[in-house]
């Protein structure tokens, strides 16, 4: 199959390792990977703070940069979520039925990775060796706005050598929301304070999601507290082989 | 004197105080894990919850695309079972009816059933400044009068209170309004509870006079439907002589058939409970068999322009069950005082900014900030509000609120806010974005739309007709478009004075 890569702006920006493990993963499956180097920020920032005009720009940028492509497939499930409902709804809210239309079909097109490998590629497991204590944090775009919950712990759980550990009430938000990180930034902390108590509980070396926006959050009021505790996209974890895990 | 809520500070200034309060965050942390835990338990053993949140939606939907017709049904069937109907087109108009209802009266106090919407109108107040005192009579709502505090929770107003502050608040407090708490009280809920009632059992044996709200209202019999866990609402409304009943014409429910629905969706949502111990359903008056006067105050403050929005409209399917607020993570470490209002948390967040006819005030337009839009609000819902969508629209509205007042007037400017649309794209710097790059030749649909939108955003104020008619020029179709808003082709531009 060919693939289109979307990294996204945090992932470009910040995490190149984990677009990076996506490629390498969706290869040693068999697949071809394009990138098209004309993708931006999908726009979830502007739409989500209220700055429609901004964000569709964007959006018809996506739609336009993506248009010659039946399989997308992203590392964020909260720019997938984005794509397949923010933009459709920001559309209409601004009476402009066309581009909705146009957006909610490209949405049909776009997966996120460990969606894209358990429900289009069928496969759980990916021939990844990892062994380390890992406990995996469902961010909320992830669990509530795809619906992915069993899926990529299917996928960690047929890693080689991980032992998956639970998190107590490990669907509550870690308070990282984005903007909210920044306008909310007290009740944020608050909130990613409680969510690393929790994970620290669990004993896990290493903290995995589908969403790094979320792992900066957590990473960041980890690293403060010394914690030794590692963070890492789940695409990471799924593309380390034997002898070649990097935490 | 009643405390009501008047802080202008926004919420992310409110929250630093609240995140600070270790007492606040304990009793919080506790009271919200342990009714979450409850409410999953009882929902889990429901196999057609899902279906169960579809039909209240669907029932709330029909009642709202119908209300100016139940609003004239329920009318007739009140008045048909002897009762008295006084509509309200905001609190101020509310205030003046129960005041003057209450006056009639002769009486100098009333007791109280707990109501939201007497709390929005900010009614104990207002019978306050005509010398009425309103005993609140609901066990958390007695502990927040006698302790001069603001309600911070929908359901449970006190939850930011443990027992120990309230046996303090009991011990000090009771005693100058009526019946003293009795010596020794520990702090033992059974204790607690046991000082409450008979404090209140005095209340109920006098009042003359009762004022309640109710959970919903029924258009094809007239009747008006009372939840209640502890019984004051029963006493209060079967005792007294006169009762009024304050009343959001979002309440209304087409007919008996749609109890059975909400009866199963509201307990469960609330408290955690398969059935709550008191229901009370009353239709009209009846001479020898409870209250004599029954007056039911029904209030618009606001419903009808949330009742205009496409989007924002859901929020009037709300049952008050608070369900929202007990799982969402911010609710549960600021607490409800944070929110500024009566209605504090996720429905406060997108009910609160809509309910305002006229501008918005600073904190309005903070609280739909005041999430990081985690969704665990929409889930728990039981009439499938979707908060998080809502919220993101609201956030859209300050923006285009904020981009409209800080353009320079020009003389096209003042030829939009009299109503006529000109058509004009925004000043190129808003179309570059972040991209950098100028837009496309011919301008964007969207791009025209939200220039519209900006002129037309303001709200608009009920200021003439009443309330029912109201109802009928906002009644749009169900997913309507911006720009067929039927209801403002009738209504004033500017905000209320």
């Amino acid at each position: 199959m060919r693939v289109a890569l979307f990294i996204t702006c945090v992932n470009d920006g910040l995490f190149p390792n984990t677009p990076q493990a996506v490629v390498e993963v969706l290869e040693r499956l068999g697949h071809q990977v394009v990138f098209p180097t004309q993708q931006t920020c999908c726009g979830q920032m502007h739409l989500n703070a209220g700055y429609r005009q901004e964000g569709l720009h964007l959006a018809q940028r996506f739609r336009d940069v993506f248009n010659d492509y039946d399989v997308i497939v992203s590392p964020s499930a909260s720019c997938v979520g984005t794509v397949r409902d923010l933009y459709a709804t920001s559309a209409r809210s601004l009476g402009d039925e066309v581009l909705a239309d146009d957006l909610e079909e490209v949405g049909r097109r776009t997966y996120e990775f460990s969606e894209f490998l358990t429900d289009v590629l069928h496969v759980t497991d990916v021939g990844a060796s990892f062994h380390h204590t890992v406990a995996y944090h469902p961010t909320c775009h992830s669990l509530r706005v795809l619906g992915l919950d069993e899926a990529p712990k299917e996928l960690l759980r047929h890693v080689e050598g991980l032992t998956l550990v639970e998190i107590a009430h490990e669907d509550e938000c870690c308070g990282f929301g984005g903007m909210f990180s920044i306008k909310n930034s007290d009740t944020s902390v608050a909130m990613g304070q409680d969510k690393l108590a929790h994970v620290r509980a669990t004993g896990a070396d290493v903290l995995c999601a589908l969403d790094n926006s979320c792992l900066t959050h957590i990473g960041g009021l980890a690293s403060r507290a010394r914690s030794g505790l590692a963070m890492m996209h789940v695409a990471e974890i799924l593309a380390s082989r034997e002898g070649a895990s990097h935490v | 004197m009643s405390k009501v809520f008047d802080t202008e500070l926004p919420f992310p200034t409110l929250a630093k105080t609240a995140l600070a309060d270790a007492q606040l965050r304990a009793n919080l942390a506790h009271a919200t894990t342990t009714i979450r835990d409850k409410r999953l338990k009882v929902v889990g053993e429901l196999d057609d919850w899902e279906q169960l949140r579809s039909a209240g939606a669907a029932i709330k939907d029909y009642s709202l695309d119908h209300l100016d017709e139940l609003c004239v049904e329920l009318e007739r069937n009140v008045i048909a079972h002897g009762g008295i109907v006084h509509w309200a087109r905001d609190a101020k108009e509310a205030n003046e009816i129960v005041v003057s209802l209450v006056q009639a009266t002769g009486v100098d106090s009333v007791v109280k059933v707990k109501s939201m919407a007497t709390a929005e109108i900010e009614l104990n107040v207002a019978l306050e400044q005509h010398g009425i005192t309103a005993y609140e009579t609901d066990l958390a709502e007695l502990i927040v009068q006698l302790g001069d505090d603001l309600p911070s929770h929908i359901l449970v107003p006190a939850i930011h209170k443990n027992r120990s502050q309230i046996r303090q608040i009991f011990i000090d407090e009771m005693g100058k309004s009526g019946l003293a708490a009795p010596e020794g009280l520990t702090n033992d809920p059974a204790a607690l509870a046991a000082a409450a009632r008979a404090h209140l059992r005095q209340r109920f044996l006098s009042a003359k006079v009762a004022i309640s709200g109710a959970n919903f209202v029924i258009a094809d019999t007239g009747s008006l439907v009372v939840v209640e866990s502890e019984g004051n609402g029963r006493m209060c409304l079967t005792l007294p002589e006169t009762l009024i009943s304050v009343v959001g014409i979002e309440k209304i429910l087409p007919n008996w058939q749609s109890l059975e629905v909400f009866m199963q969706l509201l307990p469960r949502s609330s408290t955690g409970e398969r059935m709550n111990p008191y229901t009370s359903i009353f239709t009209g008056a009846t001479t020898g068999n409870g209250p004599s006067n029954f007056h039911l105050v029904l209030i618009d403050n606001g419903r009808s322009s949330a009742l205009a929005e496409d989007t924002g409209r859901d929020v009037l399917r709300c049952i008050r069950c608070s369900a929202c607020l007990n799982v969402c993570p911010v609710y549960e470490r600021t607490g409800g005082h944070t929110y500024g209002n009566p209605y504090p948390g996720p429905i406060g967040a997108v009910l609160v900014p809509q309910l305002r006819r006229g501008e918005r005030t600073p904190l309005e337009n903070s609280l739909p900030y005041a999430s990081s839009l985690c969704g665990a609000c929409y889930v728990a819902c039981p009439v499938k509000i979707d908060i998080p969508k809502i919220l993101v629209r609201l956030r859209s509205e300050v923006v285009d609120a904020t981009r409209a007042s800080a353009r320079p007037r020009t003389p096209r400017d003042e030829s939009r806010r009299e109503g006529l649309f000109v058509s004009s794209a925004l000043p190129t710097r808003h179309c570059h974005g972040w991209a950098g790059r100028a837009p496309a030749a011919a301008e964007p649909a969207f791009l025209t739309a939200a220039a519209q939108q900006v002129e037309r955003g303001s709200r608009c104020a009920t200021s003439a007709g009443d309330v029912i008619s109201h109802v009928v020029r906002s009644d749009t179709p169900r997913r309507c478009r911006p720009g067929t808003r039927a209801g403002h082709s009738t209504c004033t531009a500017d905000p209320p004075p």
